[in-house]
């Protein structure tokens, strides 16, 4: 038992196990079962980038048919890319419907939490359960019947219908986000800011909003990631001009043999940057482990 | 507005016009309630009316009575097999990136150096897409790709492994998009568990095999049991990744096709709407059999617990 996972560094077998080994110089012996986990995740990671790269590899290659790298290097996929799929506007109604979407979802779910946080009322599981279901629903599922409806009214393939239909698993994303970071405020500022005279509209805007302001923009920039991938509700319910980036990117290499397909693999980098940017943010302001349960970490 | 005041402790100002209201809040219903007003609103004019737009739409085919659209359905091999082509892509998928990060994410629970920058790497395939996923395995994986060269060359096989277009294909896009996702989740659980725990088991001269099994594991499962529900809802719905790497014709044609083709290739929105009705119903009695066995197990303060 002593012999186990040191590879891991201050594991819980570490602290009972190792009286004799000085904190900061660890042996770096691993138990065969430790190798195998960072092997298999090695393994994982090098296929991955290889995936990634050859999808790189191919957006500047000249010509690239059954040999290791291609036989010369452009860039004119890119130019080629932005021009024919129109990626300019393309990009512009991807920010716009996720834009509106972070919005309105924020401003909808924002206070439904803050509800459901912080009160019990009849009914409240019929509710919490309602919001729970869009999200345990495959897109599919209610995408179709979504978008008949959306055609009843017209709204079908205009920017309107895009939006609507991204915001029906974007707001129980909020709520159930956000429920956390208000349970984590201090019940008693609240109540000291009526006491003071607030009313509901200024304890919400003043004491309230800078206090879940982290929590808000976790929120709002894992619902932007979420609508920038969001492929099958916007698939659905898209028109010619209300496409964004995923979809266009799924019709351009659908459509395979009309365009180079380099071409394609040019507008796929461009997607996964722009992914990668929203990553980065996202990641500064979220840790990513404490979605589930926030807990402290161990000093 | 002095508004809703905590119960309990209210004052009532007007006897008989606030009354009511004043009985009312003290059963928790006061005018705080309208801030869940819009989400409500939205749940049911966006989600519940089209749902059931749809489940009445399906009871009004083209033609016959009310239930020959399922009827239709079920008749048809073509189409009834569609379940059991995404329940034998969805069920596998979902298992392997469960049972894959556990040992990752146990691995990891403790605090060492560079854990951040490995999470981030891990979160990284999350924003690739299943569209990136899919042309990458195509380039990666294909009978020219990298990965046959390797194999090739190190004459491990002396034709091509066919790994697109197929079931393969399909499954790993899943185990891409699906296997970060379930860490992150785990991940979290796992930190969720009073280590102290595992701290008093080994002073106890637990080894590490008997530790994980008596005291992680089943405070894990139940977080186990809801991480496999949500990778599944991701893996029961794939749609893209099926079309693009696998054989939509055949082995993959998973049932999203079926309802998506009634949709918008036949324009027959009934049918559609029953295929989309059938695929729910599916989808939520394996969800529900998985929480049905999650409330026998342990459900305590120590974390891990959904």
């Amino acid at each position: 038992m002593a012999v186990t996972d040191t590879l891991a560094g201050s594991d819980v077998a570490g602290t009972a196990d190792e009286p004799t080994a000085p904190r900061g110089k660890r042996r770096f012996v691993a138990s065969p079962a430790a190798w195998l986990v960072w092997g298999v995740v090695v393994f994982f990671f090098v296929n991955l980038a290889a995936l990634v790269g050859s999808v790189l590899v191919n957006s500047f290659a000249r010509q690239w048919f059954g040999t290791w790298l291609p036989n010369g290097w452009t860039t004119k996929w890119y130019s080629q890319a932005w021009d024919s799929f129109g990626l300019l506007h393309v990009i512009v109604v991807t920010l716009q419907v996720s834009g509106l979407v972070v919005g309105i979802s924020l401003l909808i779910g924002v206070p439904a939490s803050f509800v459901l946080a912080r009160r019990s009322f009849p009914g409240k599981s019929l509710v919490f359960f309602a919001f729970l279901l869009p999200i345990m629903m495959p897109p599919i599922t209610y995408g179709i019947p979504l978008a008949t409806v959306l055609y009843k009214y017209e709204l079908a393939g205009t920017m309107t219908g895009v939006v609507l239909a991204n915001l029906v698993p974007s707001v129980p994303f909020v709520i159930l986000t956000m429920t956390p970071f208000v349970e984590q405020v201090d019940r008693r500022i609240e109540d000291a800011a009526r006491m003071c005279g607030a009313g509901l509209t200024a304890t919400f805007t003043r004491i309230l909003a800078p206090l879940l302001l982290p929590g808000i923009l976790a929120a709002g920039i894992l619902v932007l990631v979420r609508t920038v991938a969001m492929f099958e509700l916007t698939f659905l319910t898209a028109g010619p001009d209300s496409q964004t980036l995923v979809v266009a990117l799924y019709y351009s290499m659908s459509a395979a043999g009309i365009r180079a397909q380099q071409s394609v693999d040019a507008m796929a980098v461009i997607y996964t940057s722009m992914m990668l940017v929203l990553l980065v943010i996202a990641l500064r302001f979220v840790n990513p482990t404490q979605l589930v349960a926030r807990v402290k970490e161990e000093q | 507005m002095s508004v809703s005041t905590p119960v309990g402790s209210a004052v009532p100002e007007h006897e008989g016009a606030g009354g009511w209201r004043h009985r009312l809040a003290e059963r928790g219903i006061d005018r705080q309630l309208w801030l869940l007003a819009p989400a409500v609103v939205f749940v049911v004019l966006l989600f519940l009316y089209p749902f059931f737009y749809g489940l009445q739409l399906s009871f009004q085919p083209n033609e016959g009575g009310p239930f020959s659209d399922y009827d239709r359905f079920f008749s048809d091999a073509y189409q009834r097999d569609t379940i059991g082509t995404t329940l034998k892509l969805s069920l596998p998928a979902a298992l392997f990136n469960v049972l894959a990060a556990v040992p990752l994410a146990y691995r990891m629970r403790g605090r060492f150096r560079g854990k951040r920058l490995v999470t981030t790497v891990l979160v990284v395939p999350i924003t690739l897409g299943t569209v990136l996923t899919a042309e990458g395995l195509l380039n990666y994986l294909g009978p020219a790709g990298w990965f046959n060269r390797i194999l090739m060359d190190l004459h491990l096989v002396h034709e091509p492994v066919t790994l697109i277009h197929n079931y393969w294909g399909v499954f790993f896009s899943l185990v891409i998009t699906g296997f970060p996702f379930a860490f992150l989740l785990i991940l979290s659980y796992l930190s969720g568990i009073d280590p102290s725990l595992e701290r008093a088991a080994a002073t106890m001269g637990a080894g590490w095999w008997q530790r994980f099994r008596r005291i992680t594991l089943p405070l894990l499962t139940p977080g186990l049991a809801t991480t496999f529900c949500l990778t599944f809802v991701l893996a029961f719905s794939v749609f893209p990744s099926a079309i693009l790497v696998g054989n939509p014709a055949g082995s993959t044609r998973v049932i999203s096709i079926a309802a998506y083709q009634a949709a918008y290739e036949q324009y027959d929105y009934p049918y559609a709407s029953a295929i989309a009705m059938v695929m729910g119903l599916v989808e939520l009695a394996v969800i529900a059999l998985v929480l049905l066995w999650r409330t026998t197990l342990f459900k305590g303060s120590t974390g891990g617990k959904g």
